[in-house]
This record gives structure tokens, C-alpha cells and sequence, in this order.
């Protein structure tokens, strides 16, 4: 037993973010550790009910035709009620939006952590487009109270190929600036979330780069506009990179 | 179709990293086995669907089982037609897991049709990894999942939950779990609701007899806490859900929602008098991890131990 260090866990501790070899009160979780949690909780809960900046946003993607529209739910409060709300345009809003034949439309949405969005949506925009050269971009599009179905309707009125969603998901206690992206194939409203791949975890805590995200959304596009589809018939075969890619089983935000 | 063990509690270890990576992964099972957890199953959610990855991941739990002789299986819960293409990559699946639910609708939503679970269950038995049975299939559940996908045809989410159980027990299922807290505040709005919906739960499974389970969790958009959790557990066990899932200190660093900790599985198997499974028990005290009661050992050897035998 000599190789062990007075605490056995101190290199493991250092290999994850998660709440591992915390001790114990008994077999209680100790003091210090419940209180990091609760505190850790009171952030996450800050997080769902912050506010897009839709301006700062902006300013940080300059070069792209900007568009910015609003979901049916008219608050914080009624979004997180009534998720089919956050699905579709405001009334009026589908009018203004233009009919732009694309390849690719890029879709903003807060969805459940606006910091998410604040974070890391124009890093992984400027690190995307570069990869999507010879292939018609729509406009950006902005999004606010938004689920990812929003971008059914505002694909198929602008008339993409391909939507890529970009959204803030759901807050952690340990990370709650997450991104995910969501692909789907000739977007319609009444999309199955079954018929989107999605590449989640973007944030800067263990998760993917706005790098590694670019790569895997680009390999995804190509492959979905060459074979005609998203969803679980796309299967992501590209090689294997250290970090995540395609969400699951998840209900997307 | 199951042999039910009295004076139990089993945990499903789930040791989910944003990036699975495999070493962060080895050393949140290691803690999970050193407060007696993983003896339903030792399951991981990967962030990718990426099939390298999960092959990867598969070996790993594979290579960790065999070398620290765990009697327990382990699982990917990927697609359930990832599955069937990694069986075919001759990838050591114990489980094939899917996610179900109670209408055909909501199921398709899933990607799922019933033909594609009992072909992944003959490639999954083809295997023979089963040493003490043949239960080869783990599904996941929860209220609502239908009416997330516009898929309820009007219909209660309690009543399609029942029916999504229908679904599971054709398949003989090890493990079948609600996830009753996951699918947010627009299904089951607080923390009430949630504890509620847990006993619906598992009353439905336990009545159409099968190996019921749950993951007491809530997410942050929900009313909900951690003494929401502590009460539904606690509830669950005293009805005798046959496992619960555990993750460390309570937060999933890669669904970015809580569950319990696996503090709480040593709570409820010291307070309501229940063990470990078996072979698993048996298992822990080898290392020196539990006493003849099942209580955990106050002192740093077994875990010693068990990390000498590496990652």
C-alpha cells in the first residue's frame, strides 16, 4: 500500500469535473460539498431565466445578414409552460421573413441558457462558415424564447435545405453555458426530432471547442446534403475526436 | 419471467462525461463501486452517438469488469440501431438500451418500431454474454414523452406510460426505468408532481410485473430540489423499486440535470434494511468495502483496494 498517497483519490479527482471522492458524514454527503451544490443549483436556476442580448450578439457577428424574430411565448414565465409556444413564430413574425433559397440556414435560439448563446454561438459561426465554402448560406437568424422546432418554420419560410439550429441547452449545475446543434433536413413544421442530428456539450469546461464543434456540424451538413436526409438514418461514422458530438435520447430544448 | 430477491435495493452506476472521456468515466465508476453502486448496471450516457465512441466505451467497461471481476453488466445507452451495428462490429455489448414510450407515434418519434427491439434482442442473445440469465434489453421511460412529440392522441401521460411498460415487458427486459423527472416543468411542473409521477411509476411497472426502476431526478427549469429528491427516493424504496440510478454528488456533468448520489443508495440500504445484490455484495465485502450488515466499511482500505486494481 505504499504507492498510495494519504488521499487515494487525488489523482482521480483531477481526471473529471464530476462531484467524485467528495468524503462522507457518515454515509452522508459532508458539509462543504451540500453546500457547493446548493449554491451550484441557485446559479443554474439564474441561468435559465437570463435574458438574450440580442445587441451584444450582434456586434460579435459582423458580416452576416442579420435577422431577428421572436417565438409565440411572450415571457420567461409562459416559455418554460408551454414548450409548443416556443416552438412556433409570434404572430406576424413569418411575414417578415424572406423567401432566400439556401444550402445552409444558421438559426440563433436561446432556448434554456441565453449565456449559452452569449458564449459560444459566434465563435462556432466563425469557425463554421469557412467549412461550408461553395454552398449558399442563408441569413442568421436570431430567436428569442425559441426551442429547436422554431427552426422548422423559419427553414422552411426562408426555403433552406438544411437548418442548423445553434441553442442554449438546459443549465448544469457544473456547466451552464452548454450549446448544442441541431441539423435538419429540409426543415417543415411537424419535423420528428428523430429526423435531427445533433452535436451537443459546446462549452469550455471539458466540452467540445468551438473548433471541434465546427468540424463535426460541417461533416454532418456535407453528409446530410449529399445523402438527402437527416436523423437516425445519418449516422455520424466520422473519425473518432476527443470530444463529444451527437446528443441522444434527449428532448430537445 | 423474473426471479424477484427480497430485501434488495440494486443502483445503475452512471458515470457520464461531456466528452467521454474514458478516463474521467473510469474514475467516477471507481467511486460509484466504493459506496456499493453498479450492481444493476453500470451505464453510461454517451455524448456522442458516434459509433468509434461507443466501441470504445464498450471495451473500456468490458476491460474494467473483467479486470476487477465485477459481477455486474455494463451498457452504452446509444440508439437502439447503434446497437445492432455494434454487435455486428463484435463490440462486447451486455445491454441493448432504447428509450420507448406508449404510442407508435411517439415511438417513431424515437426512431423506433417494434420489429427493430426484437432484432436487436436476437443480436444481443446471439452474443451469449449472459452468465446468470438472458435478460439482454434496458428501456427507459418517462410521463409526457408522448405529448412531447405531439404523439398522446389526446391521451393522459399516465396512461401511456402504462402502455409504454407494455411495450418493455415484451422484450424481457433486465432493467426498465422511468426517468421521471427529466423531461421538464411543461410535463411535471414541480417537485410535487414529480414525486407523484415516481410512484404512478412504478406502481404501473410493478403491476405489469416488471423489473421497475427509477431515476429520481429533476432538471433546472423545474420547481424542484434536492429534498424533492430526497423524499421520492426514499418513497420509492420503501415501496421496493427494484434499483435506482446514482451519479456523482447528484450532478450529471453531461445531461446537466440531478439525480441521487451514491451517498443515497448507503442511505437507503441502512435505513430500510436492504442490500446490495448478491453476487455484487458478496463482491464488496471481498474488497473490504462493507461489513456483514451491508454497511460501508469507515476506513480508506477496501477503496485502496479497489484502486490498486487500476483504471
Amino acid at each position: 500500500m505504499s504507492d498510495f498517497s494519504p488521499d487515494p483519490w487525488a489523482k482521480l479527482r483531477a481526471a473529471t469535473p464530476a462531484r467524485i471522492a467528495l468524503g462522507r458524514a457518515g454515509v452522508a454527503v459532508p458539509t462543504r460539498a451540500s453546500l457547493d451544490f446548493q449554491f451550484a443549483h441557485a446559479r443554474a436556476r439564474d441561468a435559465v431565466h437570463s435574458e438574450l442580448d440580442v445587441a451584444a450578439l450582434s456586434q460579435h457577428l459582423p458580416g452576416h445578414q442579420l435577422l431577428h424574430v421572436r417565438s409565440a411565448a411572450p415571457s420567461r414565465a409562459v416559455y418554460l409552460r408551454r414548450p409548443d409556444l416556443g416552438r412556433r413564430l409570434a404572430e406576424g413574425q413569418a411575414g417578415a421573413l424572406p423567401h432566400a433559397p439556401s444550402d445552409v440556414l444558421i438559426v440563433v435560439a436561446d432556448g434554456l441558457s441565453a449565456r449559452a448563446v452569449q458564449a459560444h454561438a459566434s465563435g462556432v459561426i466563425d469557425a463554421l462558415v469557412p467549412q461550408l465554402k461553395g454552398l449558399r448560406l442563408g441569413p442568421v437568424v436570431i430567436a428569442q424564447q425559441a426551442r429547436v422546432a422554431i427552426g422548422d418554420e423559419i427553414g422552411a419560410k426562408i426555403g433552406a435545405r438544411l437548418c442548423v439550429l445553434l441553442v442554449g441547452e438546459r443549465p448544469g449545475l457544473t456547466v451552464a453555458d452548454s450549446l448544442g446543434a441541431y441539423l435538419t433536413f429540409a426543415p417543415q413544421p411537424g419535423t420528428r426530432d428523430s429526423a435531427r442530428n445533433c452535436v451537443s456539450n459546446i462549452h469550455a469546461q471539458g466540452g467540445l471547442s468551438h473548433a471541434q464543434a465546427a468540424a463535426k456540424i460541417a461533416w454532418l451538413a456535407q453528409a446530410a446534403l449529399t445523402l438527402g436526409l437527416t436523423g437516425t438514418g445519418l449516422k455520424e461514422n466520422a473519425p473518432q475526436i476527443a470530444g463529444p458530438g451527437q446528443g441522444a435520447e434527449i428532448a430537445p430544448p | 419471467m423474473w426471479r424477484i430477491l427480497p430485501g434488495r435495493l440494486s443502483a445503475r452506476l452512471q458515470p457520464n462525461h461531456p466528452a467521454d472521456d474514458a478516463r474521467a468515466i473510469a474514475a467516477a465508476i471507481l467511486d460509484g463501486l466504493s459506496f456499493g453502486v453498479g450492481d444493476a448496471v453500470i451505464g453510461i450516457n454517451p455524448a456522442t452517438d458516434n459509433l468509434p465512441t461507443a466501441n470504445t466505451l464498450l471495451s473500456m467497461l468490458d476491460a474494467l469488469i473483467a479486470t476487477h471481476q465485477i459481477p455486474t453488466q455494463s451498457c452504452v445507452l446509444t440508439h437502439v440501431t447503434n446497437s445492432i451495428e455494434l454487435i455486428e462490429r463484435g463490440a462486447p455489448l451486455d445491454l441493448v438500451f432504447q428509450s420507448v414510450a406508449g404510442t407508435q407515434a411517439a415511438n417513431a418519434g424515437f426512431g423506433v418500431t417494434l420489429p427493430m427491439l426484437a432484432e436487436a434482442r436476437d443480436a444481443a442473445l446471439s452474443l451469449q454474454r449472459g452468465s446468470a440469465g438472458q435478460n439482454v434489453m434496458y428501456f427507459e421511460t418517462g410521463q409526457g414523452s408522448a405529448l412531447s412529440a405531439d404523439a398522446h392522441h389526446g391521451i393522459d401521460q399516465q396512461t401511456l406510460e402504462a402502455r409504454a411498460y407494455a411495450v418493455c415487458r415484451a422484450y424481457e427486459p433486465l432493467l426498465v426505468n422511468t426517468v421521471v423527472g427529466f423531461i421538464g416543468p411543461e410535463y411535471l411542473y414541480d417537485g410535487k408532481e414529480i414525486i407523484r409521477a415516481g410512484l404512478e411509476d412504478h406502481f404501473c411497472g410493478k403491476l405489469l410485473g416488471l423489473p421497475m426502476g427509477c431515476d429520481a431526478c429533476y432538471t433546472n427549469h423545474a420547481q424542484a430540489d434536492q429534498n424533492d429528491m430526497d423524499v421520492l427516493m426514499t418513497l420509492l424504496a420503501a415501496a421496493r423499486a427494484h434499483f435506482l440510478i446514482a451519479v456523482p454528488g447528484a450532478d450529471d456533468i453531461m445531461l446537466n440535470y440531478q439525480s441521487l448520489s451514491f451517498h443515497d443508495i448507503a442511505y437507503l440500504r441502512n435505513s430500510l434494511g436492504l442490500k446490495a445484490a448478491p453476487e455484487f455484495e458478496t463482491w464488496l465485502a471481498g474488497l473490504g468495502l462493507i461489513d456483514d450488515s451491508g454497511y460501508l466499511i469507515d476506513s480508506a482500505l477496501g477503496a485502496q483496494r479497489l484502486l490498486a486494481g487500476g483504471i
